[in-house]
């Protein structure tokens, strides 16, 4: 045996998925798409936010949803009343959707759709606070939602979540004078880790909000179209 | 690892050690990783090799007064100098392969 070589590599242990992630953004802007990674714990309304959504979006853009689930494709089952075109994504045992999953899924669209014809894709990730914030996607933009039944405390418990969100959705805010919730505890929070965030509150049964963030998505698909 | 390992040609080698830079700021916990590694290659030609962790800290920097940091969740990981909040991270997010140690057989 010779003495011990080391050689020097410097590389990222999620270079692959990087590398992917790079391969889907280029296809994403060459059918000039914009595509939003929509990430939340479980439970905090990510679908329900993608079907009030889509009812209102529908009218102005062409949308489209990848839709990742663990074991069920009861989200996407719910989504594809809508009459848009859904691609589920059983990940199986795997708790975050990664940019391999997610190239697969694009291809399963195109055979359903021609995506030129689309606006913006949206990718409703596996709900899990820790995994899907570290494994990009190709996505253009990041949403994170957190609903007040969760806490104030959460984006001190997942930061990475948090830091790594463009835009940090406050859900379920119809409950609030039910809870013992401090609301400015919360922006607080999220703000020690992630000042620059765009923060909306929003409820799904009153609607509060909605067009705060139609109006947030509007901006950025006319901003990527330009 | 497989496409280093072709480059060095696989089967003249023996990988001894796998050194990694963990930041603190990243969703990997180091031990959960050495006892999946650990799992994961037995029986496979990287059996006998073993992976190292340097911890790289969380550090950031201070919008206010330029100087970095070690945020803390306690303190919301705010600056102590100014109370401010975390807005650059110097550190912390490091996932990386910084190098493999191997052996000519």
């Amino acid at each position: 045996m010779h003495l011990p070589i080391s050689d020097k590599i410097e590389l990222n242990i999620l270079h692959q998925n990087s590398h992917q992630a790079e391969k889907n953004k280029v296809k994403f802007n060459n059918y000039n798409l914009l595509c939003l990674n929509i990430m939340s714990s479980p439970g905090a309304g990510k679908t329900r936010l993608l079907e009030m959504t889509l009812e209102d979006l529908s009218k102005e853009f062409q949308s489209a949803v990848l839709e990742g689930d663990m074991t069920t494709n009861l989200d996407a089952a719910r989504l594809e009343k809508l009459n848009i075109p859904v691609v589920p994504i059983t990940t199986g045992r795997a708790c975050h959707l990664d940019a391999n999953m997610v190239s697969g899924g694009l291809k399963l669209l195109e055979k359903k759709i021609n995506p030129d014809i689309l606006d913006i894709l949206l990718v409703e990730n596996v709900g899990n606070l820790v995994c899907p914030a570290e494994f990009e996607i190709g996505e253009h933009f990041k949403v994170a939602l957190l609903s007040i039944t969760e806490g104030e405390d959460k984006p001190l418990k997942y930061p990475i979540m948090f830091r790594e969100a463009d835009l940090i959705l406050i859900t379920k805010v119809d409950l609030l004078p039910h809870l013992n919730f401090d609301i400015n505890e919360l922006k607080s929070n999220i703000a020690s880790t992630n000042p620059k965030a765009d923060i909306i509150e929003i409820s799904s049964i009153t609607k509060s909000g909605f067009d705060l963030w139609q109006k947030w998505i509007s901006k950025k698909i006319l901003k990527f179209k330009k | 690892m497989e496409e280093w390992a072709e480059k060095k040609n696989k089967e003249k080698i023996v990988v001894e050690k796998i050194n990694l830079k963990i930041g603190e700021f990243t969703c990997v916990e180091p031990i959960s990783l050495i006892n999946t590694f650990n799992a994961a290659v037995l029986g496979s030609w990287l059996d006998s090799s073993e992976i190292t962790i340097e911890t790289i800290p969380f550090e950031g920097k201070c919008s206010k007064c330029n100087r970095s940091y070690f945020p803390k969740k306690e303190n919301g990981y705010k600056s102590p100098c100014c109370n401010f909040n975390l807005e650059e991270i110097i550190s912390g997010r490091e996932l990386k392969i910084a190098s493999i140690d191997f052996k000519e057989k």
